[in-house]
């Protein structure tokens, strides 16, 4: 896949279609990938990766390089081109200024899965079947494929491309997932299991605000939590109660925009299952106010946006449930 | 005799109410001498649907054990449509706060035309007897602001 | 050397802990170990290292520095400091055991910061020696010996016992108060241990990192290179690297209003958010590529140009691991260095 996608990248740079690629370059190690802008075939050559651990999105950063001169390459993942439609739709890209070539992905990997398994001093990481073969400076290391994919990528939603000027390989299908099953087992917790759970979660919070930085959706020029005159600004939370505001805000001011990409977690240096919260807004959205995926189009109105006469109120809240 | 009903648990509670109807509403019950608790504290907003979930958070940080928001009824927004717009937010916001753990009943929102004064009166007490059985808000409160 | 075999390491800590508060690191549930108060039964953790580091016990990420009550025109100050209890940390790393030699010289230096002083006067550091380095471990580069790490007292494991041995006075009392559990153990199999380990180190893949190429003299040169457009292109200016950091230690004060009082506190800061240095006349860093810059000229030029070329980095290797896009010291270390 790596010799299609390089090859494609350095035929568009060639023909003048695109002037710069977005993209993942090589690290130290087998899995440090860093996004990055390429503008020759050379550094396409010294650097350029697809492999199973660039799964960073790279979609947010067209919000600023697609206002720059000329065209820009993007290879996107089909979660990657749901960010960029919605992106598209809030006016925030300039989407004639990129050149979207839709990748397929089977799943990325995680090297902190890795890592939890007790297998330390990386220096390569290698698929075989269903087996991952892990060279290590200790020897080599042995797990299964699945114990070491990204979360993100367990509850992949869709293997569709909701945008592109071109494929490479076929295009896939929105898929049925198991997504929800973590918050309907929230739901049915306890009122009290369920504030312990979020609690011991959120209190390892660390407010280093990575959750914020890498969504997608949070393009605001000026968050309200960096925003001196907000009254609720702050760098670190001093109390329980700006560790609840600060992801409760996060995760409303996405809610019916958010596609679920699942950057959140992946970024969170304390493991946060951050996505839970995203997914809970989805899924009451879902049943509430109907079906709504965000990013699949880029004309239909968000559910925040809009009302029928006839909405549920409220106090449905208080009836379903446990409490 | 008063000593003892000074420490019975007096809730505070904060009312965001609408200008056009819940405010008038709230007035209508003053000028019919209707009786509502003195713990609601009225905060008047030009619509249901200026409060941000940030202003509901904030109140609970501050101090309230509760907090109802108060608007014209559905199709009867001066605005025309702001309240519909109140209603998949707040319970959207509601739901997250039930999701997180915070007690349901500490949350309310309510309709209250400018012809509702005894409505008014009847929620705000019934309210505030909901969130004192409920006792203090400790999983939403900040416990800086807790006073000594 | 003095020893106690690892299953009676437990009596240890609940002897140490009956006297004072002692501090452990852990295994959290979801496998990262962080460190926690000892209580009875706590297991010491099998990962090399914490996710945030052990400057957190003297310099925690959010402080209260004073309090101040209002009526009309009177303010009156509350001073809430308190002397500290005394504590000990066991099995700090070796990286993060240096990590309080930088910190000292930031806060112990005239002004004294009396906050963190009240703490590192009445903390006791053990220290643990690593025997099974990873990765993203360069702590050889700023010359470290994870085998002999400093601290007040300093222990080893052999894999059937630990080996303590003091560094300093507040360490030996340390050993002193535990020396009934403790005898004299033999060192051959631990001399290989640590041979062993220090084979290793020379064969880890950031072994040969070099410094080489900072220090306070070079600070033009990499000031003005055009690498930090490149660098800094895909940071989201989140603030991971700052707050995983050992050596990180800039703050920023605030005042709360509760209401009834203003609580007066201190909190960390990162060069990496745009209002770092805002209360300084409003005179920001306006593009991602100074702040990003200022971080790693920070680390590799100014602290050690104002310290005696003392480098600002220990080498922990914490942000290698937990930045989202994996832009770190090190990478930008190799890319400056090349001319």
């Amino acid at each position: 896949m790596q010799e299609a996608i390089i090859s494609k990248a350095k035929q568009l740079l060639a023909d003048g279609t695109v002037n710069r690629v977005i993209g993942w370059k090589k690290g130290e190690f087998a899995y440090d990938i860093t996004p990055a802008i390429f503008e020759s075939a050379e550094e396409i050559d010294a650097d350029f990766v697809y492999d199973d651990f660039t799964s960073a999105n790279v979609s947010k950063y067209l919000v600023k390089e697609s206002k720059k001169e000329g065209k820009i390459l993007a290879f996107l993942k089909p979660c990657d081109t749901y960010s960029l439609n919605q992106l598209t739709k809030e006016h925030r890209v300039n989407r004639e200024n990129i050149y979207v070539v839709g990748i397929p992905s089977d799943g990325k990997l995680d090297a902190e899965k890795i890592k939890a398994k007790g297998i330390t001093g990386i220096t390569g990481v290698e698929k075989d079947g269903d087996t991952l073969k892990i060279n290590t400076i200790y020897g080599e290391e042995t797990m299964p494929v699945a114990e070491a994919m990204s979360n993100k990528c367990l509850s992949c939603k869709s293997r569709k491309h909701v945008t592109y000027d071109e494929l490479i390989g076929e295009d896939g299908e929105v898929i049925t997932s198991d997504r929800f099953d973590m918050v309907e087992k929230l739901e049915n917790m306890t009122s009290q299991e369920r504030y312990d759970f979020w609690r011991n979660e959120l209190s390892k919070c660390i407010r280093c605000n990575a959750c914020r930085n890498v969504c997608p959706a949070c393009t605001c020029e000026n968050c309200v939590f960096n925003n001196p005159d907000s009254g609720v600004e702050n760098k670190a939370a001093a109390d329980s109660f700006e560790e609840n505001m600060f992801h409760i805000i996060r995760a409303f001011h996405v809610a019916g925009r958010c596609t679920d990409c699942g950057e959140c977690s992946r970024v969170c240096p304390q493991n946060i299952p951050l996505h839970l919260l995203n997914r809970k807004f989805i899924k009451d959205i879902n049943s509430l106010y109907g079906e709504y995926q965000a990013g699949a189009d880029t004309t239909s109105k968000a559910p925040l946006n809009d009302y029928t006469q006839d909405d549920c109120e409220a106090s449905i809240v208080h009836e379903r449930g446990v409490e | 005799m008063q000593v003892n009903e000074n420490k019975e648990f007096q809730p505070l509670i904060v009312a965001f109410c609408c200008n056009w109807c819940s405010y008038a509403g709230a007035d209508l019950s003053g000028t019919n001498r209707l009786n509502y608790p003195t713990n609601v504290k009225i905060i008047r907003v030009p619509c249901s649907c200026r409060v941000n979930p940030m202003f509901i958070l904030r109140a609970f940080q501050k101090g309230a054990d509760g907090v109802i928001l108060c608007g014209c009824h559905p199709g009867d927004c001066h605005y025309t449509s702001g309240n519909y717009f109140t209603r998949r937010r707040m319970t959207l916001l509601f739901s997250m706060l039930d999701f997180l753990g915070i007690e349901r009943d500490r949350t309310r929102v309510e309709w209250v035309s400018a012809a509702e004064g005894a409505k008014f009166a009847a929620t705000m007490n019934e309210f505030t007897e909901a969130v004192k059985k409920l006792g203090p808000n400790r999983r939403l409160e900040d416990l800086r602001c807790r006073k000594q | 050397m003095l020893k106690i075999s690892l299953e009676n390491l437990g009596r240890l800590f609940d002897a140490v802990s009956e006297k004072q508060t002692l501090y452990i690191p852990t295994d959290r549930e979801d496998g990262a170990a962080e460190y926690r108060k000892y209580e009875n039964g706590m297991k010491l953790s099998r990962n090399l290292n914490t996710l945030r580091s052990a400057k957190d016990f003297f310099f925690p990420q959010t402080e209260n520095l004073a309090d101040f009550k209002m009526e009309g025109k009177k303010i009156e100050v509350i001073d809430i400091r308190e002397e500290s209890e005394d504590f000990v940390v066991f099995g700090v790393r070796a990286c993060d055991a240096r990590s309080f030699t930088i910190l000292d010289k930031v806060f112990l230096s005239e002004p004294v910061d009396s906050y963190y002083k009240n703490r590192r006067d009445h903390g006791t550091i053990v220290t643990m020696a690593c025997s099974k380095p990873a990765e993203t471990c360069f702590c050889g580069t700023f010359g470290i010996d994870p085998t002999a790490p400093e601290g007040d007292a300093a222990c080893w494991s052999d894999g059937e016992s630990v080996f303590f041995k003091a560094n300093n006075e507040k360490g030996q009392a340390f050993i002193d108060s535990v020396a009934y559990l403790l005898e004299d153990g033999d060192t051959t199999k631990l001399d290989e241990v640590n041979a062993k380990t220090k084979e290793i180190l020379g064969k880890l893949p950031l072994a040969n990192l070099s410094t080489e190429a900072f220090g306070g003299d070079t600070l033009m040169e990499h000031f003005r290179s055009e690498k930090w457009a490149e660098l800094s292109e895909s940071c989201l200016g989140c603030g991971t690297c700052t707050f995983v950091c050992p050596t990180c230690q800039c703050y920023d004060i605030k005042d709360f209003n509760t209401g009834h009082g203003i609580k007066r506190f201190r909190c960390w800061d990162s060069c990496m958010y745009s209002d770092f240095t805002k209360m300084a006349h409003g005179n920001i860093r306006n593009s991602q590529l100074e702040r990003f810059r200022q971080r790693f000229m920070h680390k590799l030029v100014y602290f050690p140009s104002n310290n005696n070329g003392e480098f600002g980095c220990v080498g922990c290797g914490r942000c290698l691991s937990k930045c989202p896009i994996s832009m770190n010291i090190v990478k930008v270390m190799k890319a400056l260095e090349v001319k």
